[in-house]
């Protein structure tokens, strides 16, 4: 589908929402760890809109990167060429991610609950699995030490659940008490604080709790309530989310993902 | 590489072949199953494609690592087929990226272990016992710490090497230096083979020094469908390909048989690859600037 198609220019897709509405919180933020995918589009946007000054760390060993492409993987080698600098992954993850200069980490998840925590391990018994994922690759020590946690994931009853079947990387723990822990046990993050989904935005209250702040525009709660297992916490004043502009389009469909690979 | 495979590395060995996405040598790893190693314990932290072909080959009976995927894809669907279920045949030893790394760095470093901020109040000590509380001496902190890994062999791609074994490498490096200082035999398997002027005139680049290293082997294109920056690109067509070969156990083995036992050695399956298909991953050139050491008499 290409840019001008007429479908697509008028419209847009869930997954543009979810890019846009990622990229719009990432006002103000400095130095942030990307993933591939959807935080990636996300990361660049932002970057060519709300945070120009974004540095973009990647954890093959990149900090300031300039990908010219968009990469299929996270050790494409757009992402070196024009960096600020190329490290070991010892370096990237000891000096800049343990020793504190990452303020966003980006993470997906296979599965989340009310608290923030990730399964992106198993699904079923670990010693026998119905599903063997990924793992955590990163995932668990930038849940611990990036400043703050960006979650950008499809939702769904099967991956917004009650009880993750394996704790890869860690949230607000069991709730309330989960700042608490971060603290005693010397964590230098404050854990996740934005999920973006394509229904909604949410954060996090003093309870540690996810909280629907923001609807996407068309959607109702019924159809919230029906894409998870728990009765989410709503805010007050729920908001509707700002469709995506013309602009925040263009950059998408035109410069950072012209074959719609990851966005329609 | 059939001889420097056939000297070092013996059944049951730890052997990593590292590189992170980049630099992976997928020669090393078909030549590895071409003369039929067995009981292999397999060590990187994203096993990629070639531990995926190597275990579905049956090389190995244990896979050490951090993240077990086919990078920007999606599975690999034979490491799957082998630890999903009621009897997972492959055993499973699990870290995250900075555990890995931690490990080849305390097997590098002659430590007891590597101390690290990770795996807090998450279920990953559970799952491997290995990875465990330490409390500093200094005062009441608590960290985890895992064991070093020392490999019996690492086996590393770089672009360029002389013929001693002065390795240079650019580009992401991984963890291409731990493994290689962590193991008890080196094999670095290069691009070019250069004069060893060309590696004093830039000292810097330099990641693996020859003392450590057991075989130096040239293998042009070695790292395909892997890449070596600023000489080829990532084939992301066959990563993406090699979801729907390896989702059949039948179709991965009719691949095994025409692309590593099918050919002899790894300018057999270039030759198979086709010079169009491999000028096609050739980059435009983007030249570093130079510097000046200063010629001090």
């Amino acid at each position: 589908m290409s840019a001008s198609d007429p479908a697509r220019a008028t419209g847009f897709s869930a997954s543009e929402m979810m890019i846009v509405a990622a990229a719009r919180e990432l006002a103000g933020r400095r130095v942030c760890f990307v993933g591939v995918g959807l935080p990636n589009i996300a990361v660049n946007l932002a970057k060519l809109t709300v945070a120009p000054d974004l540095e973009l760390v990647y954890e093959a060993g990149v900090f300031g990167a300039r990908p010219a492409r968009l990469p299929l993987s996270i050790g494409d080698p757009t992402i070196v060429t024009r960096a600020t600098a190329v490290t070991s992954m010892f370096e990237l993850f000891g000096f800049y991610l343990q020793g504190g200069l990452i303020d966003v980490g980006f993470l997906g998840a296979a599965q989340i609950d009310r608290f923030g925590n990730i399964n992106t391990t198993v699904i079923g018994d670990y010693p026998t699995p119905n599903t063997r994922l990924p793992g955590s690759g990163g995932a668990c020590e930038i849940a611990i030490n990036a400043r703050e946690v960006f979650v950008i994931m499809r939702q769904s009853r099967r991956s917004f659940v009650k009880h993750i079947d394996f704790r890869t990387s860690p949230g607000n723990l069991n709730g309330a008490d989960g700042a608490r822990i971060r603290r005693e046990q010397g964590w230098l993050g404050s854990g996740p604080s934005v999920v973006v989904t394509d229904v909604g935005v949410y954060h996090f209250g003093e309870d540690g709790e996810m909280r629907l702040d923001s609807l996407h525009a068309g959607l109702t709660l019924g159809q919230v309530h029906q894409q998870m297992a728990w009765q989410p916490a709503v805010a007050e004043r729920l908001a509707e989310t700002a469709p995506p502009t013309a602009e925040e389009l263009r950059t998408i469909r035109e410069v950072l993902d012209p074959e719609g690979i990851y966005t329609r | 590489m059939a001889d420097a495979i056939a000297r070092s590395v013996h059944d049951g060995d730890i052997v990593a072949i590292e590189g992170f996405t980049h630099l992976i040598s997928f020669a090393a790893g078909h030549e590895i199953i071409r003369q039929g190693k067995r009981d292999l314990t397999l060590a990187r932290l994203t096993p990629d494609l070639i531990y995926d072909q190597m275990i579905a080959a049956g090389v190995a009976r244990k896979l050490i690592f951090s993240w077990l995927g086919n990078p920007g894809v999606g599975s690999l669907h034979a490491i799957r087929r082998l630890t999903e279920g009621d009897v997972p045949s492959l055993e499973l030893e699990e870290y995250s990226h900075f555990g890995m790394v931690g490990r080849y760095t305390a097997g590098a470093m002659n430590l007891p272990f590597f101390p690290l901020r990770s795996y807090f109040e998450t279920d990953l000590p559970a799952a491997n016992p290995l990875i465990r509380q330490v409390r500093s001496p200094y005062g009441d902190d608590v960290v985890y710490a895992v064991p070093p890994l020392k490999p019996d062999i690492s086996i590393i791609h770089a672009q360029w090497a002389d013929a001693q074994g002065n390795t240079q490498i650019w580009g992401l490096l991984g963890c291409q230096k731990e493994a290689a200082f962590a193991a008890e035999r080196v094999i670095v398997v290069v691009e070019e083979l250069v004069s060893e002027e060309v590696i004093r005139a830039d000292p810097n680049r330099t990641v693996i020094p020859g003392l450590i290293v057991d075989a130096v082997v040239v293998e042009p294109f070695g790292a395909h469908p892997s890449y070596a920056q600023g000489l080829y690109d990532r084939d992301n067509r066959f990563y993406i390909e090699w979801d729907a070969i390896s989702r059949d156990a039948g179709s991965l083995e009719a691949w095994l048989n025409e692309w590593v036992h099918g050919v002899s050695d790894r300018a057999g399956y270039l030759d198979k690859l086709g010079l169009e298909h491999l000028a096609a991953l050739r980059p435009d050139p983007a030249p570093s600037g130079s510097v000046n050491y200063g010629d001090y008499r």
